[in-house]
């Protein structure tokens, strides 16, 4: 394996965060918006957002990188690979971030809300004031948790063609043919940025659990 | 500029692509299910490690999963089949894909299945050892079976996810939905269409296993089924 | 008052001589020498710490001891293996405050499984030894019925139906009136009270002092570890000690 494979391989590295990065934050954008529909009081948007999260995680990534790029492509924009990447990464992300936001919006006790109202606080003011404070502190363990869900699954771009950490070792395996060298290396780097977040998930989840929150 | 959308290459006379999507969709269908079984037993044996083996054994199951859990299941795909290839062990590309999909699930359902017996109240197995049950008929009788149950939906979500995640395999070649896919792409340039007509087969595929293993759960575990009655 | 039914072996079917157990820096018993006779019924009372529910649990060898000697139906458990120590427990039931049901298994499921499990039996004769015992604790109808279906003093008689079905030849009960609504405990308590009756050998770990009086044919006051005061029922009503007679005090 020569340095500039070794190159490769950590510019690979670079894709695949910069992709979980943009995921993430596009997620992180829609799927706060999902989980708000998800426990709005209109009906409609209720129905909305959980149409949308039952279509997204009954669909693989790989379909929806497929979709992304096809259908950006038929729509007009020739784009490159990361862009669809991104957009699938997006619309995955913020599927199981609802979720699991909430979750954690619905895990703060309904006397919170009780609370909100007899002190004359409008709708909105009890979920900004009262609720979302208490539900970022229970959601930040799951959270961290699904980056490594959003880091791993950023290798199903492999499907239309981009070029990320997985691509990588697997066109310079294709050169050299060491599998087991390059894909225990390549699976020590995505190990190395995931173990610590899984870590971390799981401290933060056991001090909440302790402080009994 | 306006897209045509043009589905009718699928009943095309020549070429029977939805024949080719339909049995595609079977060899998923079938690559899910036994990746499922053997992954499932996998899982509990392996959870029964974690909770009473000796220490080497719970570090070992330990890191396995880890390890499992903080790679890609398409990096474990290419270890396992380029590796195993490349010292001589030529293994079918299904065969593979069955074996890695069993190794990565049977990781997620052996955290499952150890936060399921760990949620058994230490009471029951005193009173099983009180009962002189033997240590297996401890486990099998009073401590898998309420623990399973308590855990069925997280696995549910667990193998529908496993099932959603056996679309990479064509990714080795092994026969699927998706590799089908790819060939009618390549074949009629109608790649939009085609991704559409198989999410909806993977979301109908879905709902049925997820059906299927809550119904499942339903027959074997028949508490919940005889106190609805009432 | 009792009747002995089978006068089998002599000697007694539990003795305790110069028993200690520990937990790390904590001596939970400090030596604790009692026995108990076929036939008899023994209440042991005392406050909560006492080492009364630890001495219970080590006649089953759910905790083990670290030192003296502690024989049970003829053997001496002190350093019995897992399966000298299942072999005993086939002979000793015990029931427990919390009940400890299985809920995932019907009632009947309950009782049968050990019988079938342990004993071997099938499942048409441990059928009817379910009903047997169900009938004794006065629950035949429940036969199908689910744990959580139950009430707590249902639940318990239950338990106590799934010990006897093991046809033991000692029964254990631990502070097992504790978790019930005052207005379930008597129907538990009549249980116990026709156990007694029909001759069985029971040791019971009790906060129900009219109970103790009533139905023990020993009571055992156990404080701080050690056995403190000891004598037959009565003894409730006129303490020799007065650690007994302020614990008898508060608590009737």
């Amino acid at each position: 394996m020569t340095t500039n494979q070794l190159i490769y391989l950590i510019e690979g590295t670079g894709w695949t965060l910069l992709l979980a990065l943009t995921g993430f934050l596009g997620g992180g954008v829609l799927g706060l918006m999902i989980a708000l529909m998800r426990v709005s009081r209109v009906t409609s948007l209720r129905w909305l957002s959980y149409l949308y999260v039952q279509l997204v995680q009954g669909i693989p990534l790989p379909v929806l990188m497929f979709l992304s790029f096809f259908g950006l492509a038929v729509a007009g924009f020739n784009i490159p690979a990361f862009v669809a990447a991104a957009v699938s990464m997006t619309i995955f992300a913020a599927a199981y971030l609802g979720e699991i936001w909430r979750g954690s919006i619905e895990a703060v006790p309904k006397t919170q809300w009780e609370a909100g109202e007899s002190l004359g606080l409008t709708d909105f003011q009890q979920m900004r004031d009262i609720i979302l404070p208490q539900a970022i502190r229970l959601s930040i363990p799951p959270t961290i948790g699904f980056m490594v869900q959003i880091i791993k699954n950023t290798s199903y771009s492999v499907v239309i063609g981009f070029i990320e950490l997985t691509q990588a070792g697997k066109i310079i395996n294709n050169a050299i043919y060491k599998p087991f060298l390059i894909f225990t290396l390549v699976g020590a780097i995505y190990f190395s940025l995931c173990s610590p977040l899984s870590r971390l998930s799981r401290r933060l989840e056991a001090r909440l659990r302790s402080r009994g929150a | 500029m306006k897209y045509q959308f043009d589905f009718s290459f699928f009943w095309d006379a020549d070429n029977a692509y939805w024949q080719d999507l339909a049995y595609g969709a079977l060899l998923s269908a079938e690559l899910t299910i036994v990746a499922l079984v053997c992954g499932f037993l996998v899982g509990t044996c392996a959870a029964v490690g974690r909770v009473t083996g000796p220490g080497w054994l719970r570090w070992t199951i330990a890191t396995y999963v880890e390890i499992i859990r903080n790679t890609p299941l398409l990096v474990q795909t290419f270890w396992l089949f380029f590796g195993l290839s490349s010292i001589g062990f030529r293994v079918p590309a299904f065969a593979a894909a069955v074996i890695a999909l069993t190794i990565n699930v049977g990781a997620y359902s052996c955290e499952i299945i150890r936060a399921g017996i760990e949620s058994i109240h230490k009471g029951q197995v005193e009173a099983a050892e009180s009962l002189a049950l033997g240590p297996i008929s401890t486990f099998l009788d009073v401590i898998l079976p309420p623990a399973i149950e308590k855990v069925l939906p997280a696995l549910a979500s667990q193998f529908v996810l496993m099932m959603l995640a056996s679309s990479i395999m064509a990714q080795i070649s092994a026969e699927e939905l998706m590799a089908a896919a790819s060939r009618t792409q390549s074949e009629t340039f109608r790649g939009f269409e085609i991704y559409i007509v198989v999410a909806v087969i993977y979301l109908v595929m879905s709902i049925i296993l997820r059906f299927i293993i809550l119904g499942l759960g339903w027959i074997v575990f028949p508490r919940r089924r005889r106190l609805a009655q009432r | 008052m009792t009747v002995v039914p089978t006068m089998a072996p002599d000697g007694p079917i539990v003795a305790f001589n110069d028993v200690h157990k520990r937990y790390g820096a904590i001596d939970v018993l400090k030596g604790i020498t009692f026995s108990v006779r076929r036939g008899e019924v023994v209440c042991i009372i005392g406050r909560s710490g006492s080492g009364k529910s630890t001495a219970l649990r080590c006649i089953n060898g759910l905790e083990r001891i670290q030192a003296g000697e502690l024989t049970v139906c003829g053997k001496d458990i002190s350093a019995a293996s897992r399966s000298e120590l299942r072999r005993v427990r086939q002979d000793v039931g015990i029931v427990f405050q919390s009940y400890n049901l299985f809920p995932h298994l019907t009632v009947s499921e309950n009782i049968m499984l050990a019988p079938r499990r342990v004993k071997g039996m099938d499942r048409a004769t441990a059928r009817t030894v379910a009903e047997e015992v169900l009938a004794k604790v006065g629950l035949a109808d429940k036969f199908d019925a689910y744990p959580e279906q139950l009430s707590g003093g249902q639940q318990q008689r239950v338990a106590i139906a799934r010990a006897l079905a093991m046809q033991p030849q000692l029964m254990l009960f631990d502070e097992v009136t504790s978790a019930l609504d005052p207005e379930l405990k008597g129907e538990v308590l009549r249980v116990m009270e026709d156990l007694a009756a029909g001759g069985m050998t029971m040791i019971l770990v009790t906060h129900e002092m009219a109970f103790a009086r009533h139905v023990a044919d020993t009571v055992i006051f156990m404080h701080q570890g050690r056995i403190h005061e000891t004598g037959p029922g009565d003894v409730l009503l006129a303490p020799q000690t007065p650690e007994l007679q302020q614990f008898v005090a508060n608590g009737l």
